[in-house]
């Protein structure tokens, strides 16, 4: 277990860490200013005081409290290179996340899914998270996995830097398969071993991967059958 | 008779391709051996009646029988999740209701829900808050449900069950309307609390509602149920088991039509369902007849809790006490639509600097959310909706993620229709109830 050094205070948002390394897609670089003269963040206010703060938690101590404790020692027992996978440990608001290194992440699904003592047998949420500025690796996908059989919920969070992939874990839960799909389109993290990772919100040809935090909102050109509208804030009538 | 340049032809290195836009079928079927050039690509929709919305399926057909489906969506993509995060939490519900419109309550109960974890104010929430939230996702299931009798109805051949299916919907619309002033994408639950208390008048229509619905249910399982067709073409179609539902992530009533129990209001109940009496139907059947069984069961189940919620029902205050999160105004339905309540705006403009300072940040810049993360689950009316909420401490989310089960169940197309006959794609796409707004948000 290990926490990241430059994980505390309030970081600005500035150019990405290893935002060089070779995307999938290239991001469209992000314009000094947003649609309407928005600027940073984009609070609409201006009160907010626009320096990013620190999202992420930190390790929690044992006892984590409830179930916790018997699915950490029951993953623990059934997986031999626990030690090695399990990166942090954060239990916050009554939901306990493992932070597991992104090359491990399909094997502790297989465990978390097989084991009589753990028996997720539902993979309900994956998601990616971008933090952007506050974390070298930016990218963290969140898996909600679900016991039904102990009526439990536990997060796996696998974090990956900008051209870093990781194992696609379709082979164990099928179900991630649209899911991985759509955090490669929005995040343009690659899933390795995935059937088919195609976009799937996007078109095919779009350029760049919207969800990340260096992609602007709006500023976009309106294309339709080959003419193209430049985004409101920079035609004619509002300039 | 053929426009030129419509039913076109060209060779490829695969045989001849050709492109049919309807009404000239037989100009091109005419032309080819149909022993040795059976399988045919069909491209349904994105726009096509039976698609419920823009889903586009790419079908490879041997003669009926469908070899491959592949399901395209996105073309609904509003990037709502981007937007949320430029705009402060309390705004974000304007946002998610827009997503499924045919369940915008649950949309904006799970946001709401999720915020309230975040801020760890989860207890604080007032009773007749919790209440009326229970009453008007049950209310919204009904609606959302009878809209699946309706379109289902209609894809099926059984056009009258459609124009039933919507006028009974319109008095749960009629119902919201009377509360939050919209019929849809209503922005009526919020962070904290709600936007306005619930009407006397809103509650004698429920009542009207209540004992009006059930009638009606009846009619329609006398026109649907016994009925050959509709057993036909439901009956041993598009059948999925517990294995396929659970490995592809379904949840909702196609997974209890498979046969488990499986409901979040019971099993991880949320909004005080553990105070209300109600079963969860099942079917063993696990095939669209099974699905059709289960949704009319749930609108009677729903009409149960909604009843024991008018009971429940106390007066009393619908905002947490915290200052610093409850909306400041009070607001009242005028003339002139939904606006601050005329004893607020006196108080604020000629008596208290110091109100009108409060509401101004709250308004505009709105409250804090410590940072962290949270995931909240609740059961829609397809399944698990799940709200993965993240917060860096500021005004406004970091990222929202929804967990659709629309998205997640249209995966199982491929696995109910390969092997099938073509119109059975129809019957086991309707029985997901896929949402599009909902799927590409």
């Amino acid at each position: 277990m290990s926490t990241h050094s430059e994980s505390d205070g309030g970081v600005p948002v500035t150019a990405p860490v290893g935002a060089n390394l070779d995307a999938p897609a290239q991001t469209p670089p992000s314009p000094d200013k947003g649609m309407f003269g928005v600027q940073g963040t984009g609070d609409v206010s201006g009160f907010g005081g626009l320096a990013r703060r620190r999202p992420t938690g930190v390790d929690s101590p044992r006892p984590f409290g409830g179930y916790f404790d018997e699915v950490y020692d029951a993953l623990e027992e059934a997986y031999p290179g626990f030690a090695d996978a399990i990166e942090k440990v954060v239990v916050d608001r009554g939901e306990l996340t493992l932070h597991i290194k992104p090359e491990r992440i399909a094997e502790v699904c297989q465990i978390m899914r097989d084991d009589e003592s753990l028996r997720f047998e539902l993979c309900s949420s994956v998601d990616g998270v971008d933090y952007l500025g506050s974390d070298n690796r930016r990218f963290h996908i969140s898996y909600q996995l679900t016991s039904m059989t102990y009526r439990r919920r536990v997060r796996l969070e696998a974090a990956v830097a900008d051209g870093q992939s990781l194992p696609s874990v379709t082979g164990v839960y099928p179900t991630a398969d649209w899911q991985e799909r759509e955090a490669y389109d929005m995040f343009g993290v690659v899933f390795t071993g995935h059937p088919n990772l195609t976009r799937i919100l996007m078109p095919d040809d779009w350029e760049g991967h919207p969800q990340r935090k260096d992609y602007p909102l709006g500023g976009v050109p309106v294309e339709y059958k080959g003419a193209s509208i430049p985004p409101p804030d920079q035609r004619r009538v509002y300039q | 008779m053929t426009t030129p340049g419509y039913a076109t032809e060209r060779e490829t290195t695969e045989g001849r391709v050709f492109t049919v836009t309807g009404g000239d079928w037989d100009t091109i079927a005419g032309n080819i051996d149909p022993l040795s050039n059976e399988k045919i690509v069909v491209n349904m929709g994105p726009q096509h009646p039976s698609t419920h919305g823009v889903l586009r399926l790419v079908l490879e057909l041997e003669g009926e029988t469908v070899t491959t489906v592949r399901p395209v969506v996105g073309y609904l993509h509003t990037g709502i999740e981007k937007n949320l995060e430029y705009r402060n939490w309390t705004q974000g519900v304007t946002f998610v209701t827009r997503m499924d419109y045919l369940s915008n309550m649950f949309n904006e109960v799970g946001y709401c829900l999720a915020v309230e974890k975040l801020l760890g104010v989860t207890d604080q929430i007032t009773e007749r808050t919790n209440t009326i939230r229970v009453m008007f996702m049950e209310l919204q299931r009904i609606a959302s449900h009878l809209v699946w009798l309706a379109t289902t109805g209609m894809e099926l051949g059984a056009i009258s069950m459609m124009l039933y299916g919507f006028r009974e919907r319109e008095y749960i619309l009629d119902i919201f309307e009377e509360t939050s002033g919209l019929r849809m994408n209503n922005g009526y639950i919020r962070p904290g609390g709600l936007a306005q208390d619930l009407p006397e008048s809103a509650v004698r229509k429920i009542r009207d509602f209540l004992k009006y619905l059930p009638k009606k249910l009846k009619e329609y399982e006398a026109l649907l149920s016994g009925q050959v067709i509709w057993q036909e073409r439901t009956q041993g179609v598009a059948v999925l088991d517990v294995t396929g539902c659970l490995s592809l992530g379904i949840t909702g009533p196609v997974l209890r039509s498979a046969g488990l129990a499986w409901d979040l209001r019971k099993t991880m109940p949320y909004c005080g369902y553990e105070n209300y009496e109600f079963d969860v139907p099942t079917a063993t059947t696990a095939d669209v007849w099974g699905r059709y069984l289960v949704r009319v069961a749930e609108i009677r189940e729903s009409l149960k809790i909604v009843e024991q919620a008018l009971d429940r029902l106390r007066p009393g205050p619908i905002w947490i006490d915290d200052k610093k999160v409850a909306w400041p105004a009070q607001l009242a339905l005028g003339v002139d639509g939904l606006g601050n309540s005329l004893e607020h705006v006196a108080k604020i403009m000629g008596q208290s600097m110091e109100s009108l300072i409060h509401h101004f940040k709250l308004v505009t810049e709105g409250f804090r959310v410590p940072p962290g993360q949270v995931y909240v689950g609740i059961e829609h009316p397809r399944g698990e909706l799940g709200v993965h909420a993240v917060s860096d401490g500021s005004t406004h989310p970091y990222r929202v993620h929804y967990r659709d089960p629309s998205f997640v169940n249209l995966q199982a197309i491929p696995a109910m229709a390969e092997g099938a006959l073509l119109a059975d794609v129809i019957a086991g796409g309707a029985s997901l109830d896929p949402v599009m707004g909902g799927c590409d948000r």
